[in-house]
């Protein structure tokens, strides 16, 4: 007598994908030149042909930002800009079933991660920063600070309509104009999101995305007519931005990689971390820049926690990500999971133990077993690189001395996880671990209100909350005022 | 004496083992059941649900104004929930009140419904303020009367104020008169233990000291089987079957109406304690007006159409 879920997917129908799509620049749709094909990594399935934007388009949409920054938007007042936003905002969750769908096909996470999680945040994104469009003097930030301009914001794959609200709400609410290039793999949403603005009558040019590459990335870091630069991705690219933009007067926040230490001292609520774990590592496939992916566990309750895990981890249901039961989707990528794949065989290699619950991938599209690595060490690769998949790499320490320094024995630092049901422990080790993101007795939570952001090689700057705003304004002298 | 070999009774053995027991995090299980709670049951799974959820059915009456009459009805439901489709399963048991279990049982055994088992709430229920001669009485009624299984309350006063060892030794005698005559269930009332502490506490205890069934509470408390306390009790059960290679029954009881209320928590069975749970001999509803609706829901699944209320027997 078992309990099978039958499939319950979530209709398709809601979405309307065009054969192919064109940049969103000064208002409307534009055609371009070269496209590329997106896929369905699911299955594969080719949903749409996306432009390969150039330096023209660039250009054009940099042009078309600028305009828009000196005739209309910069003159509005914050009460009028917020307006917009929270426009856009009401009109994302009356459409928020059709972000979600749409997300869940060219993203390959889960329906119910695109429907509970990703939309829902995003609208939260563009509610919080139209609070703040009329209160920017209140923001602790000084007197009257003016926005930069021309914001140039590159997002990646991993949430994409997450993180462009992550760029665009702070932007539009501080009183800058936009030009956006989504990821090549996952364009589709910031397109419907063009959509959105010209529903909400956003003035033309306020926002303008152009989809492409890196080279097209490339084409807007290193514009003349960008004033900012918010970018969220791998460190290698961050760091090729920061020497673009070295000598320029051009600011910049950078959102990086990730590996992330979730660590469980012996007094933590066993089951509770054991979910926690499993969401620090398995949320978006491990396809999460703050993901928990290091788990480090005190030796005395290690054996119980990596069994317990085990049990957990094959109750995961890996599958179909439209089906409303799915908990692990697919990996975004073809390259992403040669990746995946090929760090894990070097977790062998180094001789590691792999252990992953019996799962019945399918042959097409593109998907990797949620997936533990036992016995490892710092001097294992694995607990080093960040590996940006279901990986997790277990560790064990002795004092919670050794777990803080095995915690910041990274070049990254962007998240944290503490464990435990004492709380002066937490504080302690909170103060200790070097990461932007610390999380105690959870993981993976997200707030507009909360800024996020890295130390080190994690990136620069916050996102998010009242922090986030210091990004998008000059403060003091730097707005000319005497 | 030695509980499975792992306490020993005395009370110090009792906080010993207590304490040793993880912490549960409040807002990490509210959160898993939560998400439990999403999980989108369709079609095939949902017959399947509905009538293991009909089969699990504890059929209750537990009023102050249940005359014979009442409790007849209650039981000729009980043993053809739909009289239209025999191949509706009678439901798990009936529970009543001590003195209605002969007249229960008798009424069982007329109409073909030896099967069903009589369930009797006991030992002062539903406050348990009484003393262990009066306890020990009321269980030994109800088993002379017919009943299979014994559902007591433990002493809550006891179990706040630390008494720990008061509380064991309540149900290990309880357990002794049930002897092999009678099946145990432990009713918390999570209502008033409040915490998920608590209840994981209550869990322990009552399985070690002999339990077949954990229950949530007395349904005259609210809340009383919330999604996040059944999930910390099947996770007890979970973990005392690895402990011991045996599996201790889950019942929530109080505030499951709907189907879906039954079929979320055989979801949270299913993915906590496991599919070995998926049983009448594992796990119980304490329920009454949630049969009508898992019976309207059936007929829906088959017609296509939702039926009008007069279709299913009120009692």
């Amino acid at each position: 007598m078992t309990f099978e879920y039958a499939p319950a997917p979530e209709s398709r129908s809601i979405v309307s994908i065009k054969p192919k799509y064109g940049h969103f620049i000064n208002g409307s749709f534009v055609a371009g030149k070269k496209h590329f094909p997106t896929i369905n990594p699911a299955t594969e399935e080719i949903l749409s042909h996306i432009a390969l934007g150039g330096i023209s388009d660039v250009d054009k949409a940099v042009m078309a930002a600028q305009k828009a920054y000196t005739k209309t938007w910069s003159k509005l007042s914050g009460k009028e800009r917020g307006k917009y936003l929270y426009r856009i905002a009401r009109i994302l969750q009356e459409r928020a079933r059709e972000f979600a769908v749409l997300e869940t096909l060219d993203n390959g996470k889960p329906i119910r991660e695109t429907r509970d999680i990703d939309i829902p945040l995003v609208a939260a994104h563009f509610f919080y920063h139209a609070g703040w469009a009329d209160k920017l003097d209140y923001a602790g930030l000084g007197h009257s600070p003016k926005a930069y301009g021309v914001a140039g914001q590159i997002i990646p794959w991993n949430f994409p309509l997450l993180m462009l609200a992550w760029k665009v709400a702070p932007a539009l609410a501080t009183g800058n104009t936009v030009v956006l290039k989504p990821a090549e793999t996952t364009s589709l949403t910031a397109l419907l999101f063009a959509e959105v603005c010209q529903q909400a009558e956003l003035p033309d040019g306020v926002v303008n995305i152009v989809t492409g590459d890196g080279s097209t990335g490339s084409a807007i870091v290193n514009h003349p007519g960008v004033h900012k630069i918010a970018f969220t991705g791998s460190t290698d690219v961050g760091k090729k931005i920061a020497r673009a933009i070295a000598s320029t007067d051009k600011k910049a926040t950078l959102e990086l990689g990730g590996k992330g230490a979730n660590i469980v001292f012996d007094d933590a609520p066993i089951d509770e971390t054991v979910e926690g774990i499993v969401n620090g590592i398995f949320f978006n496939q491990g396809h999460v820049c703050c993901a928990g992916s290091r788990l480090i566990v005190q030796e005395s309750v290690a054996e119980e926690i990596i069994e317990k895990l085990k049990v957990r981890m094959a109750k995961i249901r890996v599958g179909d990500p439209l089906d409303k039961n799915t908990d692990l989707g697919a990996i975004n990528s073809k390259e992403q999971l040669v990746k995946i794949k090929e760090l894990s065989a070097i977790g062998d290699v180094e001789g590691a133990e792999r252990w992953s619950p019996q799962c019945n991938l399918s042959d097409k599209g593109f998907w990797f077993a949620p997936t533990i690595f036992t016995g490892v060490t710092q001097a294992h690769r694995i607990a080093q690189e960040e590996i940006f998949g279901p990986v997790l790499s277990v560790l064990t320490f002795r004092t919670p001395q050794e777990a803080m320094d095995k915690a910041n024995n990274t070049p990254f630092g962007l998240s944290a996880g503490i464990w435990s049901e004492k709380g002066s422990r937490i504080f302690w080790a909170s103060q200790h671990l070097k990461a932007g993101v610390i999380w105690a007795n959870t993981f993976n939570k997200f707030d507009p209100a909360s800024p996020f952001g890295g130390y080190k090689e994690s990136g620069w700057g916050r996102e998010g909350g009242k922090h986030g705003l210091a990004a998008y304004l000059k403060t003091g002298k730097e707005t000319g005022a005497k | 004496m030695s509980f499975y070999g792992l306490v020993d009774g005395s009370e110090k053995s009792l906080i010993h083992f207590l304490d040793q027991l993880s912490g549960v995090d409040q807002v990490g299980a509210e959160a898993r059941a939560a998400m439990l709670a999403t999980r989108s049951i369709k079609t095939s799974s949902k017959k399947w649900a509905i009538e293991t959820a009909i089969s699990m059915v504890d059929l209750t009456t537990l009023e102050g104004a249940d005359t014979p009459g009442k409790v007849r009805a209650l039981c000729s439901k009980a043993v053809r929930p739909d009289p239209t489709d025999p191949t509706v399963p009678s439901v798990g048991a009936v529970c009543v009140y001590n003195d209605m279990v002969e007249i229960a049982r008798t009424h069982l055994d007329s109409i073909g419904g030896k099967h069903v088992p009589v369930a009797a709430v006991s030992t002062a229920f539903p406050s348990g303020r009484a003393s262990m001669e009066v306890k020990i009485q009321d269980t030994q009624d109800a088993i002379d009367a017919g009943a299979a299984e014994i559902d007591m309350v433990i002493d809550r006063g006891a179990f706040l104020a630390g008494n720990y060892g008061l509380v064991f030794d309540e149900i290990v005698k309880i357990r002794e008169v049930c002897g092999d005559k009678a099946h145990l269930k432990v009713i918390f009332e999570t209502g008033e233990l409040v915490t998920y502490d608590n209840v994981r506490k209550a869990s322990y205890l009552a399985m070690l000291a002999g339990a077949d069934f954990i229950k949530t509470s007395t349904g005259k408390v609210a809340p009383a089987a919330t999604p996040p306390v059944v999930l910390v009790m099947l996770e007890a059960v979970r973990d005392f079957y690895s402990m011991t290679q045996r599996r201790i029954g889950v019942k929530p009881a109080g505030g499951i109406r709907t189907t879906k209320d039954a079929i979320k928590q055989l979801v949270l069975v299913n993915e906590t304690a496991g599919p070995e749970w998926l049983t009448p001999d594992l796990f119980r509803i304490g329920a009454s007006a949630l049969l009508n609706d898992l019976l309207m829901q059936r007929m829906k699944m088959s017609d296509g159409y939702y039926a009008s209320p007069n279709y299913v027997t009120i009692d």
